[in-house]
């Protein structure tokens, strides 16, 4: 999964791969990678998650071939 | 349209851009990198996909709201010097009142919706992760080797 700005230099990646049993969901996946990532679990429970692209609430199935990415708050401009 | 990259912007060319013999008002938005607290840059970057077909759906919005607007948005991703533009907005319409509306409606819909991130750059060295409501988040270790 992707990750970006304050997350990716919190676990000093901006890819990382998350071990999880197929199909899944964005929550499981979040918690995966709390615990596959010691140095993520600063990350908010419920972090902002897109799945290809657009936004994605913590029920959405992940089937495995999706891109999934976190996102911290946006702060453009 | 709309722009994301490293270049500085150049706000004439897209106002040359946007208005046509039809338009008879420019409503523009430009920000700047403000020098507050001893900051000397912003680096910005995107999630440039999902940034992208943000701005798109946000000028399309526009579109709906204000058809005789015609809208350009761009922004800088990257380091941007204190004083200089990141983000520049300009809708050109027939009459003032579409052009300041479609203006004031992409970046406040751009600044609330698209993915990407501000790190101010202290002139010590240190960083900083802005939020959008301007809220400091987390202090970063300084960037610069020992």
């Amino acid at each position: 999964m992707k990750l970006f700005a304050r997350y990716a230099e919190l676990v000093g990646a901006e890819e990382v791969e998350v071990a999880v049993a197929l199909p899944t969901t964005v929550e499981k996946i979040v918690a995966a990678l709390k615990d596959q990532y010691p140095a993520a679990r600063a990350i908010p429970e419920h972090p902002l998650v897109a799945v290809n692209l657009q936004q994605a609430g913590a029920g959405t199935e992940i089937a495995g071939d999706e891109e999934v990415a976190l996102l911290p708050p946006v702060a453009g401009g | 349209m709309r722009h994301l990259g490293p270049e500085p912007l150049d706000h004439d060319a897209i106002v040359e851009r946007v208005h046509d013999a039809e338009c008879g008002a420019v409503a523009s938005f430009t920000g700047t990198v403000r020098p507050d607290e001893g900051t000397v840059a912003i680096e910005y970057s995107a999630y440039e996909g999902m940034a992208e077909r943000e701005l798109d759906a946000i000028l399309e919005e526009s579109n709906g709201r204000w058809p005789d607007a015609r809208v350009e948005v761009a922004h800088r991703i990257g380091r941007v010097p204190a004083g200089e533009a990141s983000v520049i907005v300009v809708a050109a319409a027939p009459h003032r009142d579409n052009a300041f509306a479609a203006c004031r409606y992409v970046i406040e819909e751009l600044k609330a919706r698209v993915p990407i991130w501000k790190r101010e750059e202290r002139g010590d060295g240190s960083g900083v992760w802005v939020d959008h409501r301007g809220g400091r988040v987390v202090e970063a270790p300084p960037s610069r080797p020992d």
